[in-house]
């Protein structure tokens, strides 16, 4: 293992991170305490409890996996597609590094950031909401889960895009409706039944539903089938990614 | 010659759309040596150095790099490995100091700033070290290249075409660098399109075009054969054979008894032409004109180029 590589590809990436902090940083924790303030604390305030809880502290586990979910798959697909684009790659194809061993870097440091912002707005979310954790273990498993399996989301985008639009398709264009559309603002209970079944189809909704379990024991779904189904969409990331490494996929010739 | 560094075998490449850009490589390098690789664009000697390398995933034969396969064993093949690229693919908003030290890294060696300080100072890069890359001219780019490569204490050097877009003050530099590297034992590889180049800094040249390697000779034989020169007399009258008197010369007879030709070493100091010339009248022989003919390694080069096409 080529611990120093990984470790440099890490922090090298991290480093990144501290130069571009308004947009990686700043921008996210401030458009979500803008959530807060509007549907938490505004609209909010009009809104009955859900289950017992109050509207703004309902939504506070959707909008830290919406932050969550867009940061690492932004994250892993530039990280790798940025030394795509500029040529560098030749640097890593070059090194005596395994694939794996670049994965790790890049993923790692993609999770990394989506968790640090997570737990700022987590941080935030105390200011504006009460905010409980029932089930804590849980919780960090959902959080961590789900920033590895995104960032590696990301990371399979970044080495299959060969443009910037491409880049920005998944994330602008898949993402957002699947978040908004999988409960992050409402409980499926309140939608038509029609739309309810639609709504199963929805990964993001597990994703949501289950961390929202961890904080106020309650969900759409069992909570279980969300994790199952976060290590499923993991497992099939990674069956992909050992693909387009075995094969070379857009990184070699 | 001493044991090969590297060495290339039956080496064949079919890009995805088809296209053959190696079609049977084979080549030794000697540990220490300069070898420089001349050719055309589109020759495949971007293609053969990414395959020693790890860029290009070879389609037949195989490439030994200090003894280990590069494609089973790439790490140890690619920790002795330096490369500077062709292009100039460099990370814009990174500084020359953590782009160097992060190619240190990613070959899994420990950080050693004095040793990184070393090569910045002796590319002349360490004024410019906490200079992020866009604020460097190209040549400077070019150098920062040449450290990352550098940055891993490398036993093996390639540079691909170093001298592109760079003037003559780098280019000496350049020179002056990679004799120092030589020094320390380092093998060097260079490509480039200039014969001059090869000439003036390497110890055996290497001809490829159209996926072949043509040529691969030491400097100082391909110097003696550009070296060879011939003087060409045109007779006043035909010649039936070569008087007895100059049988020394190694004379030939051309055109039916027309033209006399005299090989000899161009480079050679002593004044062989006076005598030749006096030993002709001597023998009575008289000519109309004359006219010298010399090869040059473009000469070798094209002929080699013209032969296969
Ligand atoms: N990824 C690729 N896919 C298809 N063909 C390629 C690819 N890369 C290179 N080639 C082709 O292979 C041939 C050899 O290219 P290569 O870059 O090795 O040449 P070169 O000798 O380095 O040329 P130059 O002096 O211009 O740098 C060229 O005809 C080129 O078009
Ligand atoms: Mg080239």
């Amino acid at each position: 293992m080529n611990w120093q590589a990984m470790k440099s590809i890490y922090l090298f990436e991290m480093a990144r991170t501290r130069r571009t902090l308004l947009q990686s940083i700043v921008s996210p924790v401030l458009s979500t305490s803008l959530y807060f303030i509007v549907f938490g604390s505004a609209i909010g305030s009009r809104i009955q409890n859900i289950e017992g809880v109050s509207y703004g502290s309902f939504i506070t586990p959707g909008l830290i996996m919406l932050s969550l979910l867009t940061l690492c798959i932004s994250n892993g697909s530039f990280g790798i597609y940025f030394p795509k684009f500029t040529g560098t790659i030749y640097e890593l194809l070059s090194s005596p590094v395994s694939m794996p061993e670049i994965l790790v870097g890049y993923v790692g440091a993609a999770a990394s950031k989506g968790l640090i912002v997570g737990a700022i707005i987590l941080g935030t979310a105390y200011f504006f909401v009460d905010v409980t954790i029932q089930h804590p273990l849980l919780m960090i498993t959902f959080f961590v889960l789900t920033a590895i399996t995104f960032s590696l989301l990301g990371f399979i985008i970044g080495i299959w895009a060969t443009n910037f639009e491409q880049l920005s398709l998944i994330p602008s264009l898949v993402i957002p409706p699947l978040t908004f559309l999988g409960g992050c603002f409402y409980s499926i209970n309140m939608l038509p039944p029609l739309w309810q079944t639609v709504s199963h189809f929805n990964p993001v909704l597990y994703l949501v539903s289950g961390f929202r379990w961890s904080f106020y024991g309650i969900s759409d779904v069992n909570p279980w089938i969300s994790l199952a189904i976060i290590i499923a969409f993991l497992g099939v990331c990674l069956v992909l990614v050992s693909w387009m490494f075995r094969t070379g996929y857009r990184l070699k010739s | 010659m001493p044991k090969s560094i590297i060495s290339v075998e039956r080496l064949t490449k079919t890009y995805a759309n088809g296209f053959e850009a190696l079609k049977g490589v084979d080549l030794e390098i000697a540990e220490g040596e300069i070898l420089a690789l001349l050719g055309p664009n589109g020759a495949g000697k971007t293609t053969l150095i990414s395959i020693i390398c790890g860029i290009v995933t070879p389609s037949g034969g195989r490439v030994l790099a200090g003894g280990h396969d590069v494609v089973r064993d790439f790490r140890e093949t690619r920790a002795l490995i330096g490369l500077v690229p062709q292009e100039l693919t460099t990370d814009q908003f990174e500084t020359v100091w953590n782009t160097v030290s992060f190619s240190r890294g990613l070959h899994g060696k420990k950080p050693n700033p004095a040793y990184i300080e070393q090569v910045l100072r002796d590319l002349s890069l360490w004024d410019k070290k906490d200079f992020m890359l866009r604020q460097l001219s190209g040549g400077m780019k070019r150098r920062v290249l040449i450290a990352k490569a550098l940055s891993h204490e490398p036993r093996v050097l390639f540079l691909d075409e170093p001298t592109a877009g760079v003037d003559v003050n780098l280019r000496k530099d350049m020179w002056q660098v990679v004799g120092r590297l030589r020094e320390s034992g380092v093998t060097i590889i260079l490509t480039t399109h200039y014969i001059e180049e090869a000439e003036e800094i390497a110890d055996r040249v290497g001809v490829i075009d159209g996926g072949r390697l043509l040529l691969v000779e030491d400097k100082v034989t391909l110097m003696k054969k550009l070296g060879a020169k011939q003087l060409i007399l045109e007779l006043s009258e035909p010649l039936g054979a070569i008087p007895e008197a100059l049988s020394g010369y190694g004379l030939r007879l051309e055109n039916e008894g027309q033209a006399l030709v005299y090989d000899y070493d161009g480079h050679d100091q002593t004044d062989r032409i006076g005598p030749f010339l006096q030993a002709l009248s001597a023998a009575g022989i008289s000519f109309k004109d004359l006219s010298t003919r010399q090869n040059s390694l473009e000469d070798i080069f094209v002929s080699l180029i013209g032969e296969r096409a």
